[in-house]
């Protein structure tokens, strides 16, 4: 079981590396904003993972407090874009 | 009942990394915002549900919900997200009109009378040329 969150982990945090490659290369901000939710989320998942691997529970509420904040600020954020661009 | 616990987990969780994988290379991969959405959705939806059934199942049984709690949520949330920057995208001409095979939404758009204004607009006659 060891080996398998090693190899969970590693794949995961490898797509978040690969994630981050988007959040810095853009173009739109849009594009950066998809990226860190994508990003949280793959923070969720790895959370998860090592609590799972370490049979530790006290990072539960965490995974449901990032869930909430991912998800108002993504669209917080693409709401000022476009509040932006409306003002030009 | 650990060893069906066990197989559960290891077949999840592989799989959830796996989706994750392929959602952050298609994030790097795919050439515009809208495709890309695509890609991030999978990532977020699929991916991260997978990992957390495998978590919850390695999981004293009261903790399990909190983690069913979270992939539910993000199962809601996943797919507002993506409306609203795919609409953002779309109102400041954010997306590659070469990309595109049609825009049913300029057509209804111009036919209602309140075409998308600025530099980036979709003209309706565009998809006739092709």
């Amino acid at each position: 079981m060891t080996l398998l969150y090693g190899i969970t982990l590693t794949v995961i945090a490898v797509s978040g590396i690969v994630t981050l490659l988007r959040l810095v290369r853009g173009p739109l901000a849009l594009d950066r904003i998809m990226a860190l939710d994508v990003l949280v989320t793959m923070t969720i998942a790895a959370t998860a993972v090592g609590s799972a691997a370490r049979d530790d529970t006290t990072a539960i509420p965490v995974l449901v407090v990032l869930a909430l904040l991912a998800f108002i600020g993504s669209v917080t954020a693409a709401h000022l874009i476009e509040k932006r661009e409306g003002m030009r | 009942m650990s060893v069906l616990l066990d197989t559960v987990t290891a077949v999840l969780f592989p799989a959830g990394a796996a989706f994750c994988f392929l959602g952050a290379l298609g994030l790097v991969r795919f050439p515009d915002t809208m495709s890309r959405l695509h890609a991030a959705a999978k990532a977020q939806t699929l991916g991260l549900v997978l990992v957390l059934v495998g978590a919850s199942a390695q999981m004293p049984g009261r903790h399990a919900p909190a983690l069913l709690l979270v992939a539910l949520f993000q199962l809601f949330t996943a797919p507002i997200t993506s409306q609203i920057i795919a609409r953002t995208a779309y109102r400041t001409h954010g997306l590659d009109r070469n990309l595109l095979l049609g825009d049913a939404l300029a057509d209804r758009l111009a036919r209602d009378g309140t075409p998308l204004g600025g530099p980036g607009r979709a003209r309706p006659d565009e998809d006739a040329e092709r």
